[in-house]
């Protein structure tokens, strides 16, 4: 290992030490590889187990890799989801002492997926909708904190599951930038449209291969992220005047917006000279409603829909077994040791590693209400719950890191030397 | 293909100070690779976003060709930004790769095929368009991601320092290259680099900003030979030039216990004392005869072989200014030693003391 090897992190894990930096990254051998699915990258990329985690490791320059380090600490800080920068390294160079690009390490996300591990033959067209929308909602939310993505697609981004729907995360910052005083229209139009053309790229490329299902059209479905994004977007940031007798549609859009999953932290409300009419518009607005609001009453942190599922579930024990004087604090309590912790405890050690406990609570209430309407009969949590374990979770994939048969990185770099004598042309 | 115009272009940031972009006036000509360069924070890639439509304008237009698209969305404009985004996708065949925007965009299937064919035959590709991007060399595949924006056949190619993140050796290769196709395909290019070295070899020409404000454009030689004002000269141009601050005298300027001739016309033009003279560091004759020009202690002398340079110091009215001048590879002199420095005649660029802008022609060929 070189003597000037060059680690910058956080928390320095030793670990980290122990992978074979000597070595180009392509040449990593099999037993620190994980196996994992992997995207189309302009940079060669790995994926490695580290002190029990998998990270991914991109190989890039010294500058490239120090900025987009710094650039997800940033959008951490910030409440962005996004994948965990872990280090950069620089200065490898290998046994002949020739040097080796430098490195981003980042932390893969437990349970989050790539697009292309979501289905197992073929891409359904309802999933594809599901991964857009999820990838609007990241977009939309990213825009907000004024981050201009440049490089927007379903390879950039991990989905983790999310009660039914999917949550997305930003894995690809390199280039992406910050303006401090928000972005311009211009600036938003171009991401959305780079996501539309990368997007039907992916879904095409996927047609190509045979792997998406008749029904789904890519160019459709690609455009349905800009519908996605117009509509939250309207509603997250757009103003609404009405008549000062109609006070009460303030209350309405703080609702939507929360029925959204975000929470209004300021809004401007100005009124006409006359006072007859009023303008709203929200200024700063907060994503993840449902899930502080689940965090505040539980201590559980999971994904937004799955906050929304827990509540409502929580909700309605309230309604069924709320006494006097019981105030939400204690009947979430109470829901928590009877209701959610029980159905966790209950899932066996072996299987552990298939959902998140959040997820399988979902996908458990979502089992019993089918049995119920198959059975017309209220079928108990418990009843549900072993059928569920048995039929259903026992059969599914682990997807705490998910080992799927990779796909075919093509790389693109972004200038090579194929030999000292090759054609000029080679190299534009 | 088309022109493209920035008349009076003006971008103000919310609660800045001063305009990021003041009064932009630049005419870029159907067909011509442009060069916007400049030092950090001088307005180049506000003006290249402007032109994309990523940045507002605040005051003044943009025009492409005729076509005034100030407010058009970015995806309106017909303009390509190269070297991003650009995916390869391992199903799909080179051509599908190349052609599967245009499809997004709705142009027909013949008009497709024939676009594609047309951009493989520029880049060499004919032959690969059936085969899938892993069985081609990395070269190839940057060809097909450059054919993915000529398929498209903008208006206008922009590229914001692309180089940026090569290391040198591939800098200096990637530019002539990128250089050399522009040329071939005759796409109005706008190209933003902080680099004066990349902005002289590649530009037909080349616009200096700084804080904003377009100082200079012109063809590398024009800049080169005649800048405009001092932050020019000492931009442009490697080892920069040297600029002093030097008396005028009876007929010239002094330079040590010589006086070197200038137009009296040029020395009529201020009432001031004294004027900032320009000297590039092939412009200047070393002696050891003492009393012949500026004298200069030798601190270093980089060897290059053939030629060398030779960096010194001078006493210029009680201020320490730093000198270099190209020297002889086999003869020179050696650090510690002291030299004569007086510029070739006609050699000199002279510059106002005080407005800083350019009092003289253009330094003369010979």
């Amino acid at each position: 290992m070189s003597a000037s090897l060059n680690i910058t992190a956080a928390t320095v894990d030793p670990a980290l030490l122990d992978l074979p930096w000597d070595l180009p990254l392509e040449n990593w051998p099999n037993e620190t590889i994980a196996s994992l699915p992997k995207g189309i990258s302009r940079h060669l990329v790995r994926f490695a187990n580290l002190s029990g985690y998998v990270v991914a490791v991109k190989e890039t320059t010294a500058e490239m890799a120090r900025g987009e380090y710094d650039m997800l600490r940033t959008l951490q800080r910030m409440d962005i989801p996004c994948v965990d920068p872990v280090a950069v390294i620089t200065g490898r160079s290998d046994e002949s002492g020739d040097p080796l690009p430098s490195v981003l390490v980042t932390r893969h996300l437990k349970f989050s997926l790539p697009y292309r591990a979501l289905f197992s033959q073929q891409l359904r067209p309802d999933t594809a909708g599901r991964l857009v929308d999820a990838l609007a909602v990241l977009l939309a939310r990213l825009h907000i904190a004024g981050f201009f993505w440049g490089d927007v697609s379903l390879s950039n981004t991990l989905f983790r599951r999310d009660a039914g729907a999917f949550a997305a995360y930003l894995v690809d910052a390199e280039t992406g930038k910050l303006y401090g005083g928000g972005l311009s229209n211009g600036q938003r139009e171009n991401d959305l449209e780079i996501a539309r053309v990368n997007i039907a790229g992916e879904l095409m490329d996927l047609e190509a291969g045979g792997r998406v299902d008749d029904a789904l059209d890519p160019i459709k479905l690609s455009d349905g992220i800009v519908a996605a994004y117009r509509s939250l977007w309207t509603e997250l940031t757009g103003s609404e005047s009405f008549s000062s007798s109609e006070r009460w549609r303030i209350n309405e859009r703080v609702h939507r917006l929360n029925e959204l999953g975000f929470d209004i932290e300021e809004l401007a409300i100005k009124t006409d000279e006359t006072g007859s009419r009023v303008r709203i518009q929200p200024k700063v607005v907060d994503a993840g409603h449902h899930q502080r609001r689940l965090l505040r009453l539980t201590g559980l942190d999971a994904g937004e829909n799955q906050a929304r599922r827990l509540l409502n579930d929580l909700d309605s024990y309230g309604a069924t077994f709320a006494k006097a004087n019981m105030d939400e604090e204690m009947m979430a309590h109470e829901w928590l040791i009877r209701v959610f912790e029980p159905v966790i405890k209950s899932i066996p050690r072996d299987l552990k590693g298939k959902l998140e406990p959040a997820e399988v609570f979902h996908q458990l209430l979502e089992h019993r209400w089918f049995m119920s309407q198959n059975q017309a009969r209220d079928v108990p949590l418990a009843e549900a719950l072993t059928s569920y374990i048995n039929d259903i979770l026992r059969h599914r994939r682990d997807e705490a890191t998910v080992i799927a048969p990779p796909t075919g990185a093509i790389t693109l770099p972004t200038a090579v030397i194929d030999s000292p004598n090759e054609n000029w042309r080679d190299r534009v | 293909m088309s022109s493209v115009t920035f008349d009076n272009a003006t971008r103000m940031y919310p609660g800045g100070t001063r305009a990021a972009v003041d009064q932009l006036n630049l005419e870029v000509a159907d067909g011509e690779f442009l060069v916007l360069v400049g030092p950090s924070g001088c307005g180049k890639s506000t003006s290249l976003r402007m032109l994309a439509g990523l940045e507002e304008v605040n005051d003044g237009r943009i025009l492409i060709g005729d076509r005034d698209v100030t407010d058009v969305p970015p995806k309106d404009r017909d303009i390509a930004m190269v070297f991003q985004n650009y995916a390869l996708y391992p199903h799909m065949t080179v051509a599908e790769n190349m052609g599967f925007a245009l499809k997004i965009a709705g142009v027909n299937k013949d008009e497709r095929a024939s676009r594609v064919l047309e951009a493989a035959k520029l880049l060499d590709l004919e032959e690969y368009l059936t085969r899938k991007p892993k069985a081609l060399s990395g070269g190839q595949r940057q060809r097909v991601a450059m054919g993915r924006a000529i398929v498209r056949q903008p208006q206008v190619f922009l590229m914001d320092e692309p180089l940026s993140n090569l290391d040198a050796k591939l800098r200096v290769q990637t530019r002539t290259q990128i250089a050399s196709l522009q040329r071939r395909l005759g796409v109005t290019t706008v190209y933003v680099t902080h680099d004066q070295t990349e902005a002289l070899t590649m530009g037909d020409r080349i616009a200096v900003l700084k804080d904003g404000i377009l100082q200079q454009v012109g063809t590398p030689r024009d800049l080169y030979e005649k800048p405009q004002n001092v932050f020019v000269a000492g931009f442009i141009g490697s080892p920069a030039m040297n600029l002093l601050t030097a008396d005028l005298a009876d007929g010239g300027i002094q330079f040590g216990a010589r006086v070197v001739p200038v137009d009296r016309d040029i020395i009529g033009q201020t009432s001031a004392k004294q004027v900032t003279v320009g000297v590039r560091p092939e412009d200047i004759e070393v002696s050891t005869e003492p009393g012949n020009g500026l004298e200069v202690h030798v601190d270093l002398v980089e060897e290059l072989g053939a030629d060398g340079y030779l960096y010194g110091h001078a006493d210029i009215n009680g201020k320490r200014t730093d000198l270099v001048a190209r020297v002889d590879g086999r003869t020179h002199a050696h650090a510690g030693e002291k030299v004569f420095l007086i510029p070739t005649p006609r050699h000199v660029h002279v510059f106002d003391v005080e407005s800083g802008l350019r009092m003289n022609a253009a330094v003369s060929a010979d």
